[in-house]
């Protein structure tokens, strides 16, 4: 629609809307149905020939005869991760992993965000702890274990405190980089309307930041995870079969085979959960009209 | 109110209301930005009254320090010397001044309702009439239907509309605008100019509208100030006797418009020499 004949056809367009509408409400459930399954395979048949891809280097590389011995192919490597989902252990495991990263990650999130809420808002507290945020965020958390294992021993606790100073400073830079970049001209206008204070953090700058506020999760949580499997690698705990477990245990046998599957299984967790955050991201782009396709 | 709380601490306690008639007054008031010799004397002695109920247009060249007016006004920059008031609660329960911006500076993860009623909220107004009154300012600017719009689903004219209907949920005696047409074509900002008439004629509000664009001050002004550029000096003014409706292509328009027109290019190469 033209702005130049806006007010002509303001009514016009109101009426195509209803109809629009109308057209939402009358769509048969087979027909979305059909919709769906049309937009589910757009976005799958990259990923599928990704797939199918790395399958296949894989397998040229195996039949290629490269340390033929010990470098397994990807059939043998399936089933044996085919086996592996048919007993109980590897599920056991994936859980007690997955446990872990969302207390871990939940952690630092409340925690990434408290900081970046206080630091973001707090001039001396910037100026303090600002470029510290940032060292820690680049620190490799691998180098945090054996001050935590001193600290905390072999226990869950360990493993959790290396998440939370793993992800936390991803998050709460990600909530002061949005602070920082809430447009000027939103400020002034929420000024002139008189928020203040906390009614224009509330209102304002915390909406305003939330892009940046899930870029910072998304990243966090990359961190968390490499945190986490790192941390069950070097943090055995009797009794907790974790993922780190298993693949420690594989690597102390030397079976290939079972130490691929593992990482396989870690890789797809890593995927699934980065697919929920890109599913976030995109909704909040969405609604902002920061896409180009609406 | 806690809102004006910065500008009164420059404009001193509230004068008495009965010897102050105008609702804005600014009294030989200067801006200057940076210091020593880096600095920049946008204002220069401004002094000027805006009668409660008046719409003031201010017009000059770029760089004549109109929107710096208009942030002194809206108390969220402070002169270097002078004095600027406002007059508050002048029909009782007024909040003070409304600005509104070139762009609509609409909240986008807020619904166009959404951007309104925030306005309503932070005058601390309950939900059921926070709801009222949104449904209400969304009809006064033609956009009943669309308060469930996003605004980057909604045109440019719509949007600015949006804008004016959260400057009104403001309920403030005096609206500032800082070229709010000015990025909008010629066709949408003339239907605007329409719309802001017939909001205005029923509210008893004061207005100083800037722009740079001479028939359109002409056009909706009761009177035309005219700005000299660095400093900004108020150089001339025009009362604007044409009757309502007007229409911005009209003889009458054109013939001040060019008068006024005239004078700036006066001003304009008094400064070239």
């Amino acid at each position: 629609m033209t702005p130049g004949n806006q007010q002509a056809s303001v009514p016009a367009y109101a009426e195509r809307l209803a109809w629009l509408e109308a057209q939402e409400a009358e769509t048969p459930a087979d027909q979305r149905g059909r919709r769906l399954a049309n937009r589910a395979w757009t976005a799958l048949w990259p990923k599928v020939l990704a797939i199918a891809i790395v399958l296949g280097v894989w397998q040229l590389i195996h039949v290629s005869g490269w340390k033929k011995l010990i470098f397994p192919g990807p059939a043998g490597t399936l089933s044996d991760l085919w086996g592996q989902l048919q007993r109980g252990l590897l599920w056991r495991a994936i859980a007690i992993t997955s446990e872990r990263a969302v207390i871990g990650f939940a952690l630092a999130v409340v925690i990434g965000a408290v900081v970046g809420a206080l630091v973001s808002r707090i001039a001396p507290l910037r100026a303090a702890f600002g470029s510290l945020i940032t060292g820690l965020q680049t620190m490799p958390s691998i180098a945090w274990f054996p001050f935590a294992i001193i600290l905390f021993g072999i226990s869950t606790t360990t493993i959790l405190f290396v998440i939370v100073l793993g992800a936390a400073p991803s998050i709460a830079n990600g909530l002061i980089a949005g602070v920082d970049y809430t447009p000027p001209l939103l400020l002034r206008a929420g000024k002139m309307m008189g928020l203040r204070r906390l009614s224009l953090y509330r209102y304002l700058i915390l909406p305003a930041s939330l892009p940046a506020f899930v870029a910072g999760l998304k990243q966090g949580w990359a961190f968390a995870w490499r945190s986490l499997v790192a941390g069950e690698l070097l943090v055995i705990i009797a009794n907790q079969p974790s993922l780190g477990v298993l693949l420690s245990t594989d690597q102390d046998q030397a079976d290939m085979q079972g130490a691929t599957s593992i990482i396989i299984v870690i890789l797809i967790l890593g995927i699934i959960v980065d697919m929920v955050f890109g599913v976030a991201d995109r909704a909040i782009r969405r609604r902002w009209g920061l896409t180009g396709t609406v | 109110m806690a809102r004006q709380g910065d500008a009164m601490t420059v404009t001193g306690p509230r004068q008495a209301v009965g010897e102050m008639t105008a609702a804005v007054r600014l009294t030989d008031v200067s801006k200057v930005f940076g210091r020593g010799t880096s600095a920049v004397r946008a204002l220069d002695r401004i002094t000027l009254d805006v009668p409660s109920g008046e719409f003031t247009c201010l017009i000059g060249a770029s760089g004549c320090g109109k929107s710096t007016l208009l942030s002194l006004v809206a108390g969220l920059e402070q002169p270097t010397s002078g004095e600027v008031s406002v007059l508050e609660g002048g029909r009782g329960g007024g909040r003070g001044v409304a600005l509104m911006f070139q762009e609509p500076a609409l909240f986008p993860w807020l619904t166009a309702a959404g951007n309104v009623e925030l306005a309503l909220r932070a005058r601390g107004l309950g939900r059921a009439e926070r709801r009222q009154r949104t449904t209400e300012l969304l009809d006064v600017v033609r956009l009943g239907g669309f308060g469930g719009k996003r605004p980057h689903e909604l045109s440019g004219g719509m949007r600015q509309r949006v804008a004016l209907a959260r400057a009104l949920a403001q309920d403030a005696d005096v609206l500032l605008m800082d070229e709010p047409f000015g990025a909008l074509d010629a066709m949408t900002r003339d239907l605007l100019h329409d719309e802001l008439d017939r909001v205005c004629a029923g509210r008893q509000l004061t207005i100083i509208f800037v722009t740079h664009n001479v028939r359109e001050a002409v056009r909706l002004g009761d009177r035309v100030v005219v700005l000299s550029s660095r400093p900004g000096r108020v150089i001339d003014e025009f009362a604007v006797p044409i009757e309502h409706p007007r229409r911005i292509d009209s003889a009458r328009v054109a013939e001040l418009a060019g008068r006024i027109t005239d004078r700036l290019r006066e001003e304009m190469s008094h400064d070239s020499r």
